[in-house]
């Protein structure tokens, strides 16, 4: 797994920089396929002032953001160590020329690397819990989360005091 | 129409089995099933391995019956287009999924009333029973919390958002 990024946020931090009106906000909104992409899309309400690109592991899913920059990194889990290897390098690329000011991610694998690179860089990370995960949180999501600037969950058991906090769920 | 669903990460073929044997037993000609990599021959149901999302939004649409595994991308969207969804969650147990995490899922949308749930196949054989006698009237069909919405909203603008327990920032 990756280590903590070497270089401390705060002193790359672009996230508090004022913005002159009419400059959009950049985000990058991160998700694996299936119920990950589809929840992504339940809060993309959420972002509809940003410039918003989206990352995701299938081709197909293009033309439902077909406004919007659409990436398409490899599916990668932790049970495959050179997919993930492959989608880490990829979503470095990505990260490194598009700049966001924001990662968002509803999971898994490419989110939890998103949100890492994403830090590196200074944007402000949000990482929302799949509500499929409701006994606990998910391993990329319980990792991540206490890194994400906003660490969500979508089952008020699962909430805890220093994150992740609940404040609904998309269904 | 009766749409059945396993989603892309792997076969699922206890319930593609279940689906066509209960259609064969009730002369049920309109069921149209997604099976994933599947090699299973099905006698009496219309199958395809893997449809696009545009795609499979125009079969969940079309159904007034959703089976379907316990993943969330076919549960949300059964729901959100206010569709009866049964699901039967895979098990790791008989090496359909890494873990038995659709087993949780299913118990606890289950136990909301939001969604059918059959634990074995036996079980779905009988939820299908009750259910193909059910009209198609449309559904509750629920929003994302407008709360989530704005505090996501909110930390995106200002990177601030308060929570009763604690703030979060950066």
């Amino acid at each position: 797994m990756l280590r903590d990024p070497v270089v401390h946020r705060k002193t790359l931090s672009n996230s508090s920089t004022p913005r002159s009106p009419g400059v959009r906000r950049k985000l990058l909104a991160v998700s694996s396929g299936g119920g990950h992409w589809v929840q992504l899309l339940r809060i993309k309400r959420a972002f509809e002032d940003c410039e918003v690109i989206f990352v995701t592991v299938h081709e197909s899913y293009r033309a439902q953001v077909s406004e919007h920059k659409f990436y398409v990194v490899n599916d990668a889990n932790r049970w495959t160590k050179l997919a993930l290897l492959k989608s880490a390098w990829r979503l470095a690329w990505i990260i490194w020329n598009e700049k966001p000011d924001i990662v968002l991610s509803t999971g898994a694998a490419p989110g939890y690397l998103a949100l890492r690179f994403g830090r590196i860089i200074g944007a402000r990370t949000i990482w929302l819990d799949s509500i499929a995960n409701v006994e606990q949180l998910s391993m990329s999501g319980d990792r991540i989360g206490h890194c994400a600037d906003l660490w969500l969950t979508q089952w008020p058991h699962l909430a805890r005091p220093d994150g992740p906090h609940y404040i609904g769920s998309v269904l | 129409m009766i749409f059945a669903t396993v989603g892309t990460q792997g076969k699922f073929d206890r319930l593609i089995r279940t689906v066509d044997e209960w259609a064969g037993a009730n002369g049920r000609a309109d069921i149209f099933a997604q099976t994933g990599p599947s090699d299973y021959q099905s006698q009496h149901i219309r199958a395809e391995r893997f449809v696009d999302p545009t795609e499979f939004r125009k079969h969940v649409q079309a159904a007034s019956l959703v089976i379907s595994h316990a993943g969330m991308g076919s549960i949300i969207t059964a729901l959100e287009l206010g569709k009866r969804i049964i699901v039967m969650p895979r098990r790791a147990s008989l090496g359909e999924h890494r873990n038995d995490h659709q087993l949780a899922t299913a118990k606890r949308f289950a136990e909301q009333g939001r969604i059918a749930v059959a634990f074995s196949e036996q079980e779905l054989v009988k939820k299908l029973d009750q259910l193909q006698v059910f009209d198609n009237t449309a559904r509750f069909s629920p929003q994302t919390s407008p709360h989530l919405i704005s505090t996501i909203r909110t930390f995106i603008e200002t990177g601030h958002v308060r929570f009763e327990n604690g703030d979060a920032s950066c």
